[in-house]
């Protein structure tokens, strides 16, 4: 179990999973019993509506949010904190939207990231390549073996 | 009871309104019963005062008819003394007028089918080929023909694809487009120029000539001088294309590559 330290609370900022509005980001505006939770995400273009609690998944941003506040002061409070640059630089929404490129990759794409994977391996290799024959040519040097491993000696 | 409709003024007084048609009747309830019935409806529309323009059409039916033959009197007694002579025998001479049935949808012959494009496929746009000879390779749209198969071209100097015929059936196309506006594809690219040559002995055995059946059939199939022309003159204004587009260096390698479906990947959730 991780640290409970992201509770829903009034003024909670969550992230939609699944169903409707599914990966756009709200505030909790009110909750309303133990399962389900009034959300608003006026700046997200999240309708205000009541939420399962099941299908939010809890940031660690929160706003200072009065209970029940209407959309309009949703939209100051969220503008205020500047949520939507936070919510961007976060690594849970740059996963996003990597993975969201990613399945919108259109054929030529994916030829042109092979491509480039090929081009950066083939450099590497080279300069991989490079080192190990600068060590062979060292006959001293460190070789790239593990110490204290029991080695198989050929009879001179 | 319905209120009694204000009469308008009619006749000379009626300008052609350009306004949208609005039926005066209309179905009730998505069934296939009409609110006002075709007595009312007459009524309604003040058909009576709408007067019948007799088709002259007739009038020509009629003449052609008579032109058909010549009356020619004949001899003897008791036997009607006219009879109607043909000029040209008809196929069939009934005694009774068959009664055609009304071809509301007739059958349409294959050069009037519709031909329909995926929207996806615009000219310019890379295909992967699915099937055939070139089965797996990048292929650039040049246009639909009137058949509705598609035109496409390697082009034949990256891939070895040459200008040829493809049905859209057996065809991926990509969301990756080349600007082909600048491209004059030559006049004489139809249908008729892919299609296939039968040899002339085979076509003269098939007509019910004699021909040898045991010779040999015609020598292995060679291009055509004006297909090198064609195939020269669309390579080159289509490499101008690619090398004009945005990015032009790799998408000569793209063509040049093979499609394939590697481990992992799922065709049904892929974007092309």
């Amino acid at each position: 179990m991780g640290k409970l330290d992201k509770f829903i609370e009034v003024g909670r900022v969550a992230f939609i999973a699944n169903g409707k509005d599914s990966g756009k980001v709200c505030a909790i505006a009110e909750i309303i019993d133990q399962n389900r939770v009034l959300i608003d995400g006026p700046c997200s273009g999240v309708r205000r509506q009541v939420c399962d609690m099941k299908r939010l998944h809890l940031t660690r941003f929160c706003i200072d949010l009065p209970h029940s506040a209407r959309t309009a002061v949703v939209r100051r409070k969220w503008t205020a904190a500047k949520l939507d640059e936070k919510w961007k630089e976060t690594s849970w929404a740059k996963k996003l939207e990597a993975r969201r490129l990613r399945t919108n990759m259109s054929d030529f794409d994916r030829f042109k990231l092979a491509r480039a994977k090929q081009i950066r391996n083939s450099i590497i290799a080279l300069a991989a390549g490079k080192i190990r024959k600068e060590a062979k040519a060292k006959p001293n040097a460190l070789r790239f073996r593990k110490p204290n491993k029991k080695r198989h000696i050929k009879k001179e | 009871m319905a209120p009694k409709a204000q009469k308008k003024p009619q006749g000379k007084q009626m300008a052609k309104s350009s306004a949208p048609h609005k039926p005066k009747n209309s179905a009730i309830n998505a069934s296939r019963l009409m609110k006002y019935s075709r007595a009312r409806i007459f009524q309604r529309k003040a058909a009576y005062k709408v007067k019948k323009v007799k088709t002259p059409a007739k009038k020509s039916a009629e003449k052609a008819a008579a032109a058909a033959f010549v009356v020619k009197k004949i001899g003897g007694d008791k036997n009607g003394g006219e009879r109607k002579v043909y000029k040209k025998t008809p196929k069939s001479l009934p005694t009774q007028v068959a009664s055609r049935k009304v071809q509301l949808r007739p059958k349409k012959t294959f050069k009037k089918h519709v031909r329909r494009i995926r929207s996806n496929l615009a000219p310019g746009a890379v295909l992967i080929l699915l099937a055939g000879r070139h089965k797996g390779k990048r292929v650039v749209l040049l246009k639909q023909l009137e058949s509705g198969l598609l035109l496409v071209t390697g082009p034949r100097k990256l891939n070895g694809c040459p200008l040829r015929r493809v049905s859209q059936r057996y065809v991926i196309g990509t969301k990756t487009r080349i600007d082909i506006s600048k491209v004059a594809l030559p006049e004489r690219l139809n249908d008729a120029y892919f299609r296939r040559q039968r040899s002339a002995k085979k076509s003269a055995a098939s007509a019910g000539g004699s021909a040898d059946i045991f010779a040999k059939s015609d020598a292995a199939y060679a291009v055509s001088a004006e297909r090198r022309e064609d195939q020269a003159a669309v390579d080159k204004a289509l490499m101008g294309a690619i090398k004009a587009s945005g990015d032009g260096p790799m998408l000569r390698s793209y063509l040049r590559s093979l499609f394939s479906i590697k481990s992992g990947q799922r065709p049904h959730a892929m974007v092309f």
